[in-house]
């Protein structure tokens, strides 16, 4: 500890580096991982990155869900890719929280006893081979729209694991639209599979921009701290219109009579979203949430002897090399 | 806008070397010269294309179902990993049999239109697998086992078997390395550890010599073909060194006998494969006039 | 929880003539689970390229503020452990 400092009082100390920290967002600069932040941020931030990773690894139950029945070898090699890509995902985000003293064990543990959330979207069931390319086309091009901001978040491992994240979703993105056009070009039975899983995934997919601004408590005070960029409605908006005509070119009906351009506003209008549903799955009344949530317990418990099996092995190999010196 | 331009980047980054082999082409032999050489029986060469191909898949299904349940997420990308290779392997193989029995039947055909009794991988490649112990124990022998025959395929008198023995030599080093440090940890870390994988080996030992028998048709393709007896020493050397580094025994239990004088070879699996393609080709099958 | 494993930084080259930089970071029991871990998830196996793995704890810093009159009193927290540089265009897979 260093005696030349002058005491300068807690509170003086503390405000300075306030100032300081405030300083760096608003010259839009990154903050790295041992600078001093006020502990709200820290929090936000851990959660937020916390949540992203769940929704990763959740994210691979769905899909994983088709990889061993995929109905062609080429399909099933990019859909063992693509889940595997998700892991990797995980982990860059379990890391990026880390570095803001996260722990991965307690992140897990808040995952598997539901007091840190995961996306909405998975816990809607993968029902067909259809769903892979739905939710390659929906889901992850609404991700990238919610994720392609955070690039630019101000905390600069959550936004350095985000480029390489969202390189990879718009992959996945295109990947899961080339499914969905070689499967409208196929048989009747394929073209009703293609629009049964948009049926069930337009809703939910809106869903995943999270609830309307105007009962978005904390959007204000992320976007303060450029943590968020863009508002729930915003983004949502942006998606919708992206979407539209991507929906006209394959031949599929996005199910919703309210959709239609608006030539006003420059913006296509949609119907109203059932929020009673997205706060029912949330609260834990999907049609999957047991399911993704005992699946993910199960694995992290039933390989718990095997990270106790190798963590004792390196102790004991430590041991052994302090023995030979 | 720099938003839009970020998407709009991203949405155009085209990097496709990045990702994982075989998903990027419809046809895995494309461009390459299938001419089945002189002297050499087309219909034995798709056999024993399809016994190597057989394994590759199978164990590659089992693989994907670890999917979502590995202890430690980067155990998870690592058995993806290796599934995703297998399958590699797998598409080549297929696709080559197809090009030398001469009916230009391609990869898809043989992995979702066949019955059983044409499934011609070594029943240990379809044992399903109960716990981590048996996953790293069958990897160790399948890959040891295949990383053996696969050094000598590259001298193949056919040349497509031997650059696909190429690539799967590089493969198959590091799936075996991933299975015996594993082994070693297993072996030597706890209690509850050690008795697991002397579990899984006992379970896995007696479908092991199998492996090395020959067969009639790698009998008849001699020179294109590898005859697996001939590997059995170094197999049993770099088991010996595994299971020495991890204080395991190899285990002292029989073999597992044929039916009616077949094996995995032949045709005659266990009563876990029904199950395995019943999983692996149902969509394909619901849909037999569909392409994906 | 006894079966925690350490946490590892990654430093990875690209290719010779670069230096190594760092990528990320991963768990691991032991120094040759980290390499392996690190040529999956961080390189995509990719041959040719280097990666160094060292455990974070081991890892001396100092703060990105440091010469800044307002350095961090929690610095040293251990939580804090260091992640050094933006990723270069010419690494590959970032």
């Amino acid at each position: 500890m260093s005696v030349t400092e002058p005491a300068l009082s807690e509170a003086d100390s503390e405000r300075r580096l306030e100032r300081h920290f405030e300083d760096v967002i608003a010259k839009d600069q990154r903050i790295e991982p041992r600078d001093w932040v006020p502990e709200a941020y820290r929090k936000t931030m851990i959660r937020q990155i916390a949540q992203h990773a769940h929704s990763e690894i959740i994210g691979m139950q769905p899909e994983g869900n088709w990889i061993t029945r995929a109905p062609s070898l080429r399909r099933k090699a990019i859909l063992l890719a693509k889940v595997q890509d998700e892991a990797g995902h995980g982990l860059y985000l379990y890391s990026a929280a880390e570095t803001l003293g996260g722990d991965r064990d307690d992140m897990t543990e808040k995952l598997i006893s539901g007091r840190q959330k995961y996306s909405s979207i998975f816990n809607y069931p993968t029902l067909s081979f259809a769903d892979v390319g739905v939710i390659g086309w929906l889901v992850d091009g609404a991700a990238i729209c919610n994720q392609v901001p955070l690039c630019r978040s101000s905390y600069g491992p959550y936004a350095r694991a985000m480029i390489r994240i969202c390189k990879e979703e718009s992959f996945h993105q295109r990947q899961g639209y080339e499914l969905l056009m070689t499967m409208m070009s196929g048989t009747d039975a394929q073209r009703e599979m293609v629009q049964d899983a948009v049926n069930r995934y337009w809703w939910p997919s809106l869903m995943m921009f999270g609830p309307p601004d105007d009962d978005s408590p904390n959007t204000a005070q992320s976007m303060a701290w450029k943590i968020k960029r863009h508002t729930n409605d915003e983004l949502r908006q942006r998606f919708v219109d992206m979407t539209v005509p991507q929906a006209e070119a394959l031949g599929v009906t996005l199910p919703d009579p309210g959709l239609s351009w608006n030539a006003d506003r420059g913006h296509y209008d949609f119907g109203a979203i059932d929020w009673d549903e997205l706060k029912q799955v949330i609260s834990g009344g999907g049609p999957c949430n047991t399911e993704r949530m005992e699946r993910r317990r199960a694995a992290h418990e039933d390989g718990a002897w095997v990270r106790e099996a190798a963590a004792a092995h390196a102790r004991k190999q430590q041991q052994r090399k302090e023995v030979a010196a | 806008m720099a938003f839009d331009n970020a998407y709009e980047a991203l949405a155009d980054a085209h990097d496709d070397a990045r990702w994982a082999f075989g998903t990027g082409f419809e046809d895995p032999l494309s461009g390459v010269d299938t001419t089945v050489p002189a002297g050499v029986d087309g219909d034995d060469l798709a056999q024993y294309c399809l016994m190597l191909g057989d394994d590759a898949l199978v164990l590659s299904h089992r693989l994907q179902q670890w999917c979502t349940r590995a202890p430690e997420l980067e155990d998870e990308v690592a058995i993806a990993n290796i599934g995703l290779d297998m399958l590699g392997q797998a598409r080549l193989l297929l696709a080559r049999a197809g090009k030398a029995d001469g009916t230009e039947r391609g990869e898809d055909h043989y992995a979702y239109f066949r019955g059983e009794h044409e499934f011609r991988n070594v029943r240990l490649a379809e044992r399903e697998q109960a716990d981590f112990a048996q996953l790293i124990a069958t990897v160790l022998v399948l890959t040891t086992w295949r990383l053996a025959v696969f050094q000598r395929l590259r001298e193949s008198a056919d040349p497509v078997l031997a650059a696909i023995a190429q690539k799967g030599v590089n493969e198959l080093t590091y799936h075996r390395d991933y299975a015996a440090q594993w082994v070693v940890r297993l072996g030597d870390g706890t209690e509850t550890s050690h008795a697991r994988t002397v579990a899984a080996l006992d379970d896995v030992w007696p479908l092991v010599a199998e492996l090395f028998e020959t067969h009639d048709v790698e009998r008849r393709l001699h020179g294109v073909a590898v005859d697996p007896a001939e590997v059995r020493d170094e197999f049993d050397d770099v088991l010996a060194q595994v299971l020495s580094a991890a204080t395991l025994e190899p285990p002292q239990v029989r073999a597992k006998a044929g039916v009616a004088g077949g094996k995995g070879r032949d045709g005659r699996h266990t009563e876990a494969m029904g199950y395995l393609l019943a999983e692996l080709q149902s969509v394909a099958r619901a849909h037999p006039e569909a392409t994906w | 929880m006894t079966g925690e494993w350490p946490l590892y930084e990654v430093f990875v080259r690209g290719k010779r003539g670069l230096n190594h930089v760092h990528v990320g970071s991963l768990r691991a029991a032991d120094d040759d689970m980290a390499l392996r871990n690190a040529r999956d998830l961080y390189t995509r196996r990719n041959e040719g390229v280097s990666i160094w793995v060292v455990q974070a704890a081991d890892i001396a810093a100092s703060s990105p503020d440091e010469k800044d009159p307002f350095f961090a009193p929690s610095g040293d927290k251990v939580y804090r452990h260091p992640t050094f540089y933006d990723i270069p265009e010419n690494v590959p897979h970032m």
